[in-house]
């Protein structure tokens, strides 16, 4: 049976990771999101579940911890916030280059550097696009809820281990300290070792008791053979863009101008859309669940509807870039976003879209790929 | 005499010393780092080489050193202050160079830093303020809480077992041949600072000799961290902190202490 | 022999009560006023202004640095 509980995000995130049976969960403190793992020690899933809970010596010690559970098909997952995920990505790229299964947090602060602890949205680039080196994408998860947060744990393990692949939760410093009601799910049981050997024996290196080795790497000296597995990792990449796309529209049926945000950004930017209904502006909102995949086409098709888009962000803009791909340059695209932890405003995200969209339409040629995010 | 006889500037004998800057320090009352950051800018003033000194930052409460310590600084990543201030010190070798670490940054994140740059004996000075806490995240254990110890990460106690036994980063590190000074120290009493600073004037003027790395760890109290007042908290470290991380001389001119 | 007196003189905006200085006087000078400064902090003070020698004692430990000493010789 489902709990109802008011709870912050990262603790609900925490909370769900412990019912959704996962195995282990290595971290390192760093605000804002340093809640995670404060929850799971006074929990002591050890207790409830057998849940391995470690404070490592460092980040890049939490995600080797996590590559070293996942080879063997343990659901592990970390957590940390961005220069902590810049720490982890070298070993981000290794569990995606050895088809691992593997859930990261990033609670998302301020950048670029040491930057500050407030909320921000500036870690779109890293997450979409890889974040480390070599040719690999992550499958990219945004909450915009403490809902979210919760619920979105047992589907990215369900992502991971579909694919074989890491999934990124892309939460922000807002999301992850808000308190919201939240539902809890009902706890499943951890995998046994005989399930887990039943279910990912083939490749988990678990022992090699009735079979042949496995070997887990992602190192091929091969270059045919490095190929293949480039290939391979962009197979499930085009599969994850057909079957686990996943995306919202409000108010978009009889919109004219759309706003496309995500998290924290989508959030307010309901609020804008109301208060721009309310003057008349027929404004629409889509939002983006997982980032990758993209919605790619239904933008394309929007952009037949609607005769200008805001891409909302708390950054410099990032996520404008792949809008105005989706879109090839149709309708004029514009980024508004606030940065340096400082959250935009639904009047303020109104006014960009006024001031950019609306009344500049027809002023400023989009076709000339200027961008500003002033 | 009266009060106001007294207080005159001829007669002042201790003030704060010109070298930290006019911003309140934003640690809570009553830290340790406080009186740690003082004493070092009252040596480089006492020394006269504020003008060549340069300092590393590290991440952690004592980020904002550089609000506080008016000198050149250069803030590092998490850990990583060794290393810059191995770049700076080989690039400017005249300069006086300084880190200034918790202990979640030097034994923590930072250890691959710490060892490696004391086993090359950088000509540098490593100050490390050991306060078996991560202060700033909120509480959290760290590599030298102590085993029983609470913490926001280990709500019901160090846990040798699950979570290791605090570490004596600065025993380790002074066993290595590149290391040239080691010592410990506190800093909460009168009879603690002043045997302190004298122990950071050696670490500086140690800088002149090139003879390899100083390192000076002061043990400090976490009120808040630890959840006592400044005077409890003090008194804590005295019985609890002491008996493991005992105060003194390590190493000294190149040689362990027996 | 020449006796020392001595002062204290507590930027009491700066003093953040945290009482380190009061232990390590060992004339007992030092006493938390009743009253608040800005920051909504009990700041230290001379309760026994006759007792101070200027040791500067509780000036090295202060964090804060909000204690400058005075001492003067006085002949007894």
């Amino acid at each position: 049976m489902s709990e109802l509980k008011l709870m912050k995000g990262n603790e609900a995130l925490a909370e769900a990771a412990i019912r959704a049976g996962v195995d282990a969960y290595f971290g390192y403190p760093i605000t804002p999101q340093t809640e995670i793992i404060e929850y799971l020690m006074m929990e002591r899933p050890e207790k409830r579940t057998g849940m391995v809970v470690l404070q490592a010596e460092s980040e890049i010690a939490a995600i080797n911890m996590v590559y070293g559970a996942a080879s063997t098909g343990k659901k592990a997952m970390t957590s940390s916030s961005s220069p902590g995920i810049s720490l982890k990505l070298e070993g981000i790229s290794y569990i995606a280059g050895a088809e691992l299964p593997a859930v990261i947090v990033n609670v998302v602060r301020a950048g670029p550097g040491l930057g500050t602890i407030q909320p921000s949205q500036s870690d779109y680039f890293q997450s979409v696009k890889g974040g480390g080196h070599g040719d690999y994408k992550l499958y990219v998860l945004a909450p915009a809820s403490v809902q979210e947060m919760s619920d979105f744990v047992e589907d990215a393990f369900d992502i991971a281990f579909k694919y074989r692949a890491p999934v990124l939760i892309l939460s922000d410093g807002l999301i992850g300290q808000m308190m919201e009601k939240v539902f809890l799910k009902e706890p499943k049981p951890r995998w046994t070792n005989e399930e887990l050997i039943e279910k990912h024996g083939s490749w988990a290196v678990t022992g090699k008791k009735g079979r042949e080795r496995n070997v887990v790497t992602s190192l091929d000296l091969k270059s045919e053979k490095m190929e293949a597995r480039v290939h391979r990792l962009q197979r499930k990449y085009e599969q994850m863009e057909k079957e686990d796309l996943r995306f919202e529209k409000i108010n978009c049926d009889d919109a004219e101008y759309l706003i496309v945000a995500y998290g924290s950004s989508a959030r307010i930017s309901q609020k804008a859309v109301e208060l721009a209904r309310a003057k008349g502006i027929k404004v629409g909102l889509l939002r983006p669940i997982t980032l990758f995949p993209y919605p790619k086409q239904v933008l394309f098709e929007l952009a037949d509807q609607v005769k200008g888009i805001l891409s909302v962000e708390l950054s410099a803009g990032q996520m404008v870039e792949d809008v105005r791909l989706a879109v090839e340059h149709k309708i004029p695209v514009e980024h508004f976003g606030r940065t340096g932890g400082i959250i935009h405003t639904p009047e303020e995200i109104l006014q960009a879209l006024e001031q950019k969209i609306i009344n500049n339409g027809s002023i400023r040629h989009h076709k000339t790929r200027e961008s500003s995010i002033l | 005499m009266e009060v106001l006889d007294i207080i005159k500037q001829e007669n002042q004998v201790f003030c704060k010393t010109k070298l930290m800057t006019d911003t309140p320090l934003s640690y809570c009352p009553g830290c340790g780092h406080g009186t740690a950051h003082n004493l070092v800018m009252e040596v480089i003033d006492e020394m006269g080489i504020s003008e060549d000194v340069i300092g590393v930052a590290p991440v952690g409460c004592s980020v904002l050193a550089y609000d506080f310590m008016d000198i050149d600084m250069s803030q590092a990543a998490h850990g990583r202050a060794p290393a810059v201030a191995t770049a700076i010190s080989r690039l400017w070798p005249e300069k006086y160079v300084f880190t200034y670490q918790g202990d979640g940054d030097l034994a923590a994140i930072g250890t691959a830093e710490t060892i490696h740059a004391c086993n090359r004996g950088e000509n540098i000075v490593i100050i490390f303020v050991n306060n078996g806490i991560y202060g700033m995240t909120g509480g959290q254990m760290a590599p030298t809480t102590l085993a029983g110890m609470k913490s926001s990460t280990s709500p019901y106690g160090r846990d040798i077992e699950t979570m290791g036994s605090p570490l004596k980063i600065t025993e380790l590190i002074a066993n290595l041949p590149g290391v040239y000074y080691v010592t410990r120290h506190s800093v909460h009493t009168h009879k603690h600072a002043r045997k302190a600073k004298i122990a950071i004037r050696k670490a500086f003027e140690n800088t002149r000799l090139n003879k390899g790395l100083s390192f000076i760890e002061i043990l400090s109290n976490c009120n808040s961290g630890w959840k006592m007042t400044p005077n409890e908290s003090n008194i804590w470290m005295e019985e609890n902190m002491f008996p493991y991380f005992p105060l003194g001389d390590i190493k000294v001119e190149g040689k362990l202490k027996q | 022999m020449a006796k020392v007196k001595g002062a204290i003189v507590v930027d009491t905006q700066t003093c953040k009560g945290c009482e380190v200085c009061i232990p390590v006087c060992l004339d007992d000078v030092i006493g938390m006023s009743s009253e608040v400064n800005r920051k909504g902090y009990h700041y230290a003070y001379m309760k026994n202004p006759e007792a101070c020698n200027g040791c500067t004692n509780c000036g090295i430990v202060c964090p804060d640095r909000a204690i400058t000493v005075y001492r003067v010789k006085v002949s007894t």
